[in-house]
Order: structure tokens, then C-alpha cells, then sequence
């Protein structure tokens, strides 16, 4: 047999009827796996929509949308949910404040400063704290933030705003350094060469060409944190506490949607009741925000693609 | 396999006629490099802007460039050749300390820029660096505008007071790019081809005015058309600035540059020379070798 025959033989395969069947059985498993996600997200939606049906037939969006008093359960009833929107608002803005500076200066440290010997103790540290479950974090402000607070402000109160903005900061943290981190490392050397050369000084060249140059990975970092930020639960419920209310003192107890929702789903509200339906409204608006900020993200990282590669 | 018997066959030849003329420089060598006696060749630098004297540099235990001698004249440009590997992007680097970017890198001997040695330890390399430009082999324009380009390294040096606008034209005009991209100055400096950006980087270096400007293979990424403007615009640039060029080419080098260094494999420099005599009449068989295409 020469070889040409059996170059003939290996490309048209005896068993390609069975290697097709093959592919088409693997193909299908892959589809199945990435069908459950889809299938999970619409599930959510569907019972959010469905939840909040009942409630909006009882509440007006208008007064829901744009009332100031959220009062469940303790009669008279009012379903304003602004005090919780502010709550959240609080927290997250809060965090922000903390997190993207603090986040960013650690990145850049990471990534164009620290010695490899020192990357290599500090970046496992930030993952070892991104992986602390978040109820350790609300126990935490609990026990050593609000105390510290209080020995500035004594009137500060168990649960206050600015302890819960103070914890879920540290939190998010890690999220905003390994991801801007990871966008600022894989700016080309070539760049910074460029501006090494031209008499640039290591600041220079970290706040004028890296970050410039990695800014779409490091706005998605943000606002992916700041989407953690709004969707977190148990640290905010225990360090700011369950009173909703519009405040702008940050020594006063708030709530935020998550932890109404906690609340509500730990009370013994029946099914059915007008609370328990709100929970699916909260739910819904609470998705909508989370929702829109990942959006916002993959419209700035589509937007500012990193060209330079 | 050609670098074991050089040290004897320099020995020699350097001792040729012509190096009584340079008598000055030889001084000079005798004086510093006792390991290692510099190259053959006797170019007339009469009053060098750069001197290199011994130069080592090392890359952790492996030692890239062994004790080179050499003069860069003011206002002319100077060609590094050789052979890949041989050490001229090397050499480039430690003129104005981008080997400190290096964390394995190590410099020993001495580099002089107007007699100064630039390893001495109140050297700042942020402001050597501000005297010497520097464009890369690869195009590497920030992701900014054509403009913020340009002025990037005005504002870093504090030279942005004047008007920028103007120096930013200038340095684009005299980069023989600002034709072209006259009316898209605030477009990014990543939507012109190759051999734009090459000139872009160029303008870049230009812009605050250095006065030595280095050049690693700046046409080797770049089309026919595009190389050959280059090339112009480099012979113009000699009339201003001091030019250090490493190219692969040697028809480049042949072209473009007044002085020629030729290293050879192993990081020494074999010969240095007034580029017509190189390629002429050089004095050391290797380098006939390497230059008619019979070496490595
Ligand atoms: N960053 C580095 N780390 C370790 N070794 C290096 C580094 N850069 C260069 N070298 C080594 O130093 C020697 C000289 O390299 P260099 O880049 O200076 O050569 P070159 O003449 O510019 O070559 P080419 O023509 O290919 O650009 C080579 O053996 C190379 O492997
Ligand atoms: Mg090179």
C-alpha cells in the first residue's frame, strides 16, 4: 500500500458517520450546561415579575416609586421605597468612596511598583479576602469598626450607616485591585518604554500612560464592585441595621433593600400577604439596578476596547 | 566558533598605520582598557558627545557586551550593525540608562555624555533620558491623540508653558508627518499605518528636544516606501541631533550613516569606523565577512 493511500484512507475516516454522532452528543451536553444559566436568569425574572404583579395590583407604582415612609408591616401601611433605595445608595456611594481609591492605588502599586517577591504575598492575601464570607465582614464592623467610630462620635449608634458603608468598602476591595490589576499588567511594556524614554518618571508613567491605557478594565472593576456593593446583604444588615429611613447622618441606623429582604424573609409574614409580595417588588427593582450597572459596564468595556494590542 | 580567536587577531591588526592619527583616543584607551583594547577602525571623533569606555553590561551571569570603546560624534549619524544577538540593542539602552528597566541587567565600565559618566550615582536617568530620545524598533504610540502624543513628553518636561500647539507642528513637520495628518490631530495615534506611527514616534522623541536621539531599528517593521522616508527624515534630523542607529540593513547603514560600528557575535565591537571605510576597506576579515553576506 503506498502512503498516498493511506493519507486517503486517515482523511476520510471509516467511523466518520460515528465520530459525527459523537460531536453532535458533546455539542449538545456544552448547549444543555449553558442553557441552565439562561434558563436560571429567566426563572428569576419570570418569578420576580410574577411576585410583584400581585403587589402592584395592591400598591401604586406611583406611591412605590416615589414615597418617602416604608412601613411593611406596623400599621398604617405605607410602601414608599425610597428609604431603601437611599439606604442602598448610601452603602454603595460610601463604599465606593473607600474602595475605588484605595482599589486603584493598590493595583497600580501591584502592578507597576511592587517587587515580585512582595506581588507574590499580596495578592493571595486580597484573594484570601475576597474569599471571607460576608457575615464574618458584618460581625467585623459589628465588633471593631462601629466601636472605633464611636470612640470619635459617641453618639453613634449599634447600627449605623457608616460602619456599613466602612465594611462593605474593605470588601470590595480586592474586587477593584485584582481587576484593575489584571487590565493595568497587561498594558504592552512597550508603552511604558515609550514613556520611560521620553523622560517620564515612574508616577508618570503609572497615572499617564498605564491607567489611561487599561481605563476600560478598570471602569468595568468599579462598577463591577459597585454592583457587588448594591446587591450585598448580610454584612450591611448587621452593621446598618433595618430602619429605613432618608437620613443624611451617617451615625443613624438605615436599611437597604437586601436587608429588608433579609428581614422580610426571616419574619413570619404569610405567603400571600401584601409584605411578602413586596419582597418580589424590592426583589425586582433591586435586579433592575444590579442589572443596569452590568450593562453599564459592558458598554464602557465595548466602548474604550483596549486598542493598543 | 568565530569569537575564540579574536582576541588574537585584534591584537595585531589595530596596530595598523592609520592609528597614529588618532593618537589622542588611543591615549585614552591604554589608560582604561587594559582587558580589552578596543576596536580596530580610526574614526575621527574630534569632539565626541557620547563616550563609551569599557563598557560591560551583563544580563544576570551572562555578560552581553565585552568592554566596548567607542565615540559618537555630534551631529552625525552613527550606525550600530552586527549580527543578531550581538549586543547593539544592548549598547543603545545603556546610553541612556532604559537598561535600568532591566531587572537582570548590570553595567559596569564607564559611559560618558559631554564627560559626564551617566553611571555615576547623582546621575538622575529620568533627566538623561530627557537629553537622549529614544524610538523603538516596534511603533509604540500611546492610545491618545496624535497630538497628546507629540506633547506627552512636553508636559512631562515641564516644556508645555510656551506655545505647544506650535512645537507639537514642528516636531510633526519635522518628522515628515504633519501633511498627513494635519487635519486628524485628535484622532488616535492607532488609526495611522505602521510606517505614520513610526513617524509619529519620531515627532514624539523630537518634540522636546533632545539632543541625542537613539533609534533601534526604527524602519525594520515598515514597507519600502515607508523606510525610505524614513531614512530622509533621519538624514535630516543629523542636521540637528546627534543620531545613534542600530539597523539590521547594511545598505541602511551604508546610506544614512557618517560612522560605522560593526559588533559581532559574543557582544564585542570588532571595528569602528568612518562608515565609507567599513564598508570599503575594513580593516578586520570578519567584518568583510559579515558585510559581503559571508559571516554567520
Ligand atoms: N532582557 C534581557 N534579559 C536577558 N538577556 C537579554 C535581555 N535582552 C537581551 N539579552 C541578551 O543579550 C544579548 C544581546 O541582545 P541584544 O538585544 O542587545 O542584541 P541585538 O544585537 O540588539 O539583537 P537583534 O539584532 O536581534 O535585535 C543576547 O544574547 C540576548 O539574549
Ligand atoms: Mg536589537
Amino acid at each position: 500500500m503506498s502512503s498516498a493511500d493511506e493519507t486517503a484512507v486517515a482523511i476520510t475516516g471509516e467511523s466518520g458517520p460515528m465520530n459525527g454522532l459523537k460531536e453532535t452528543a458533546i455539542r449538545s451536553v456544552f448547549f444543555s450546561c449553558a442553557l441552565v444559566t439562561v434558563l436560571t436568569t429567566l426563572g428569576i425574572i419570570l418569578v420576580l415579575v410574577q411576585g410583584s404583579i400581585g403587589f402592584f395590583q395592591e400598591v401604586s407604582i406611583v406611591e412605590y416609586v416615589t414615597g418617602t415612609d416604608w412601613s411593611p408591616v406596623i400599621r398604617p401601611r405605607s410602601f414608599g421605597v425610597l428609604p431603601l433605595i437611599w439606604g442602598t445608595l448610601i452603602i454603595t456611594v460610601g463604599s465606593a468612596l473607600i474602595a475605588i481609591p484605595v482599589g486603584t492605588a493598590t493595583a497600580i502599586y501591584l502592578s507597576e511598583y511592587a517587587d515580585p517577591q512582595v506581588r507574590k504575598v499580596i495578592k493571595p492575601t486580597l484573594e484570601i479576602l475576597a474569599g471571607i464570607p460576608t457575615i464574618v465582614y458584618g460581625f467585623f464592623a459589628l465588633s471593631f469598626i462601629t466601636p472605633i467610630i464611636q470612640r470619635f462620635f459617641p453618639e453613634t449608634g449599634t447600627f449605623n450607616a457608616a460602619a456599613g458603608a466602612i465594611v462593605v468598602g474593605i470588601m470590595i476591595i480586592p474586587m477593584v485591585s485584582s481587576l484593575s490589576e489584571d487590565a493595568m499588567s497587561s498594558v504592552p511594556d512597550d508603552l511604558r518604554n515609550a514613556a520611560y524614554g521620553l523622560g517620564a518618571t515612574k508616577f508618570e508613567v503609572s497615572t499617564s500612560v498605564v491607567f489611561p491605557a487599561s481605563l476600560s478594565g478598570v471602569i468595568a472593576s468599579y462598577i463591577l464592585a459597585l454592583s457587588r456593593a448594591i446587591g450585598e446583604t448580610m454584612a450591611v444588615t448587621l452593621a446598618a441595621g433595618m430602619h429605613p429611613q432618608i437620613t443624611g447622618n451617617l451615625l443613624e441606623p438605615i436599611q437597604t433593600m437586601t436587608a429588608y429582604m433579609v428581614q422580610i424573609g426571616i419574619s413570619d409574614v404569610s405567603v400571600g400577604s401584601i409584605g411578602y409580595q413586596s419582597l418580589f417588588a424590592v426583589g425586582l427593582t433591586l435586579f433592575a439596578m444590579t442589572l443596569a450597572m452590568n450593562l453599564f459596564s459592558l458598554w464602557i468595556k465595548s466602548r474604550y476596547r483596549e486598542e493598543y494590542q | 566558533m568565530t569569537a575564540n580567536n579574536e582576541p588574537a587577531e585584534m591584537t595585531p591588526n589595530r596596530r595598523g598605520p592609520e592609528s597614529v592619527s588618532t593618537s589622542e583616543i588611543d591615549e585614552r584607551r591604554s589608560a582604561s582598557a587594559a582587558a580589552d583594547d578596543g576596536p580596530l577602525g580610526s574614526p575621527r571623533v574630534s569632539s565626541p558627545v557620547i563616550e563609551s569606555r569599557d563598557l560591560d553590561v551583563f544580563y544576570g551571569d551572562t555578560q552581553a557586551l565585552h568592554g566596548i570603546e567607542m565615540e559618537v560624534p555630534e551631529r552625525q549619524v552613527t550606525a550600530l550593525i552586527g549580527p543578531s544577538g550581538c549586543g547593539k540593542s544592548t549598547f543603545l539602552r545603556s546610553i541612556n540608562r532604559m537598561n535600568d528597566l532591566i531587572d537582570v541587567a548590570r553595567v559596569e565600565g564607564d559611559l560618558y555624555f559631554h564627560g559626564k559618566n551617566v553611571y555615576d550615582d547623582d546621575v538622575d536617568p529620568v533627566a538623561l533620558r530627557r537629553k537622549i530620545g529614544m524610538v523603538f524598533q516596534k511603533p509604540n504610540p500611546f492610545p491618545k491623540s496624535i497630538y497628546d502624543n507629540v506633547a506627552y513628553g512636553l508636559r512631562v518636561q515641564g516644556k508645555d508653558d510656551g506655545d505647544v500647539d506650535e512645537k507639537v507642528r514642528t516636531a510633526l513637520e519635522q518628522a515628515a508627518l504633519l501633511d498627513e495628518v494635519e487635519d486628524q490631530l485628535d484622532e488616535s495615534g492607532l488609526d495611522l499605518s505602521g510606517g505614520q506611527q513610526q513617524r509619529l514616534c519620531i515627532a514624539r522623541a523630537i518634540a522636546p528636544d533632545p539632543e541625542v536621539v537613539l533609534m533601534d531599528e526604527p524602519a525594520s517593521a515598515l514597507d519600502p516606501v515607508a523606510t525610505s522616508k524614513i531614512e530622509d527624515l533621519i538624514d535630516d534630523l543629523a542636521e540637528e541631533y546627534t543620531v545613534v542607529i542600530v539597523t539590521h540593513s547594511m545598505q541602511q547603514a551604508a546610506r544614512i550613516s557618517d560612522k560605522t560600528a560593526v559588533f559581532l557575535t559574543g557582544g564585542h565591537l570588532v571595528e569602528f569606523d568612518d562608515t565609507e571605510k567599513i564598508f570599503e576597506n575594513p580593516e578586520s576579515q570578519q567584518v568583510e565577512d559579515y558585510i559581503t553576506g559571508k559571516f554567520g
